[in-house]
């Protein structure tokens, strides 16, 4: 069994919502929430090695729930939301950190921020000199090299 | 068994590599032992579109995390830093910063001059030729003159200063405070085989362009033209002893996981501040029931860190965020003693030109500044390249209390008793973080930056491994001599981190390396008398 097919369909539907609450759509910057499609399937292709600490923060969240979360209503929800990551120490970390590493780096996300889509290999990025006289001021301060005996 | 060889060095990071080329040249068997393989830079993280995700796996900086085969894990539960490094050909050369300030001439006469700590048994001047040699072999590029630092002639220009520089030089200038271009071991242009940066940006986990100097790509090409043999995969358990109470050799685990015992003549360390003392203590034998070398019991103690208190901010201007090499700007401006801050010794001051978009949102989650639901994208397109960061690099004095030694449980993938970190932060050093922050604070201001935060200490800062097999002329007081010979056993040599006295102010690598080669210059002007 792949760590992707170790979330269960109830921990699925958890990760959606959260992930929801987390960074919803956007209309006014054209950009999908963390619960698209997409995203989703990124997140649950590469899980990896954040699979256990994932699935662990998916059930305290059950747990707070009491039943699947998208099912609350919404103050109850944000309660739980609030209460989850509070509570959840190192796992509700991993779990907001997969969602965050897979929604920016998604390409309408990207795009929304004017960012490439590509990786920073080959090509590389373009640094301005800028200006050097900025330095004049400390090139003519007096030496200060504290010295040895 | 193996033939024997004339030189063991055990490990091929910064120190082992820099001894193993100067050695090259008498000409001497030498083979190096390394429990990691060559690295392949077509596999670095900014080959690909998820580069920031694999800092958090694959590519942290901590070996707990990231957990190759080619790691052994480190107890750091007892230390609030907890320990970073990499292990392959190169070492943690692989995965710095290659931010390269050396230590100041004060830095060696801190008893001396400040009443705490000891004197190193050498002097800058001792070093001054190896700090020049090694510039040349890593390729140093910054601009001498800087007023505060001892002269360095890099052989490449500085960096660009690039925006995220522009506005902390001009905050610096505000206050009227040090700062100059920092010396960094990334080629600003073309360099011995090695190609110019193209600002891929995520240098810590590695170059791709292999414009940041590691030594896989620099000493090790050089040395293995010389003759100098590299055997990868290989984990040493021990180093055996004769009963001359001479080093015999060190058994090892090769590549396939068979024990092999490998003899030499003369035996040198560079595992660095824990890597060291782990190997010593768990060469402890009935000649040397305490560990190796370990007649004074200081091996593994006096173990120091950099604290690195971190405090950044957002500026209303975009920043160079991902977009270049992290790490551009030193300050000297606290680096000297001055009582009135109420603590001893100083700190340099190292700027971050910003982040990328991944790790700016799992950073600013973490911290509260980006919160979740309708606002999330309007906080997150005001901090995202937008942030600078100030850190305080604080010399941290040597401890006793402050050691390694070897967890009664915890043991790596051979078996081998794996080493466990008890560190606490000094008042000294809290002092001094405090203060560090509090001017960190005027400089962001100055910059006009916001939402101004703290990472105090940065938790995964042990970049620094120092003082643990400390130098020194009293067989009591210290663990190798002057010239990186252990006390109790005259054809073992250490070369590493782990021999520093006193830690300085700034990153240690340039120093590191200065010494090993200083080491090895020692040992071929005794090459006929080297036991005596």
């Amino acid at each position: 069994m792949s760590e992707t097919n170790e979330l269960t369909s109830a921990h699925r539907g958890d990760l959606r919502t959260i992930a929801a609450m987390i960074i919803p759509a956007s209309d006014e910057y054209k950009v999908p929430g963390a619960d698209d499609t997409a995203i989703q399937a990124d997140m649950l292709a590469t899980l990896g090695r954040d699979a256990a600490l994932v699935r662990q923060a998916l059930d305290h969240l059950a747990r707070l729930a009491g039943k699947p979360l998208a099912e609350l209503d919404p103050a109850r929800r944000d309660a739980v939301a609030k209460e989850f990551r509070a509570s959840g120490g190192a796992a509700a970390a991993t779990l907001v950190r997969v969602v965050l590493q897979c929604y920016y780096r998604d390409d309408r996300v990207l795009r929304s921020l004017g960012l490439e889509l590509r990786a920073p290999f080959p090509l590389g990025y373009t640094l301005e000199q800028g200006d050097w006289s900025l330095l004049d001021p400390v090139k003519a301060s007096p030496p200060a090299l504290r010295r040895a005996p | 068994m193996n033939d024997p060889v004339d030189v063991l060095i055990i490990g091929a990071g910064a120190s082992g590599a820099a001894v193993a080329w100067s050695l090259a040249d008498t000409k001497m068997h030498i083979l190096c032992l390394d429990q990691g393989g060559w690295m392949n830079s077509s596999e670095y993280p900014s080959t690909g579109r998820d580069w920031e995700a694999k800092f958090y796996g694959d590519w942290s900086t901590s070996p707990n995390i990231r957990k190759r085969p080619e790691d052994y894990p480190i107890n750091d539960d007892s230390s609030p830093i907890k320990v970073v490094n990499f292990n392959a050909i190169g070492g943690s050369t692989v995965i710095y910063t290659a931010h390269w300030p050396r230590l100041h001439p004060s830095d060696f006469k801190v008893k001396t001059l400040d009443g705490v700590a000891d004197d190193w048994p050498i002097d800058y001047d001792a070093l001054t030729p190896f700090f020049e040699e090694n510039d040349r072999m890593m390729g140093v590029s910054g601009l001498s003159g800087d007023p505060r630092s001892p002269l360095t002639q890099p052989p490449m220009p500085q960096q660009p200063l690039g925006r995220s520089g522009a506005i902390i030089g001009k905050a610096m200038n505000k206050l009227g405070w040090h700062w100059w271009p920092s010396d960094t071991t990334v080629a600003t242009m073309d360099y011995e085989g090695r190609a110019r940066c193209i600002n891929l940006g995520h240098c810590t986990p590695a170059c791709a362009q292999g414009a940041k100097a590691s030594t896989d790509i620099t000493y090790w090409p050089h040395a293995i033209r010389a003759g100098v043999e590299v055997k990868t995969h290989c984990r040493v358990r021990e180093i055996l002893t004769n009963e001359h109470g001479m080093a015999s050799g060190v058994v090892y685990y090769d590549k396939d996981g068979v024990e092999q015992f490998q003899p030499a003549e003369v035996v040198i360390i560079a595992c660095n501040g824990v890597g060291t003392p782990r190997l010593l203590l768990n060469s402890a034998s009935g000649r040397f029931p305490n560990g190796l070398a370990n007649s004074s019991g200081l091996v593994g103690k006096n173990l120091m860190f950099h604290p690195y208190a971190q405090i950044y901010g957002f500026v209303k201007e975009p920043t160079d965020s991902n977009r270049a090499p992290p790490t551009c700007l030193w300050s000297k401006e606290f680096y000297d003693t001055d009582l009135s801050r109420g603590f001893v010794r100083g700190y340099g001051i190292q700027f971050g030109r910003g982040a990328g978009p991944v790790f700016e949102a799992v950073a600013s989650e973490q911290k509260g500044l980006l919160p979740w639901g309708a606002d999330h994208h309007s906080v997150f397109r005001k901090l995202n390249g937008h942030r600078i960061a100030v850190s305080a690099i604080c010399e941290d004095l040597p401890e006793e209390h402050n050691r390694v030694t070897l967890d009664p449980v915890l043991k790596d993938g051979h078996g081998i008793p794996a080493p466990k970190v008890d560190y606490t932060i000094s008042e000294n050093s809290r002092k001094m973080m405090d203060h560090g922050l509090a001017r960190g604070r005027e400089i962001l201001e100055a910059a006009g930056a916001t939402d101004i935060s703290v990472n105090d200490p940065i938790l995964y800062g042990g970049w620094h491994l120092l003082g643990t097999a400390r130098m020194g002329t009293d067989p009591a007081r210290s663990v190798v001599n002057e010239w990186g010979r252990a006390h109790d056993v005259k054809n073992l040599f250490i070369v590493d981190g782990s021999v520093f006295v006193t830690s300085g102010g700034v990153n240690p690598t340039s120093t590191i390396q200065a010494v090993a080669l200083y080491v090895a210059d020692q040992m071929k002007q005794r090459l006929a008398n080297l036991f005596d």
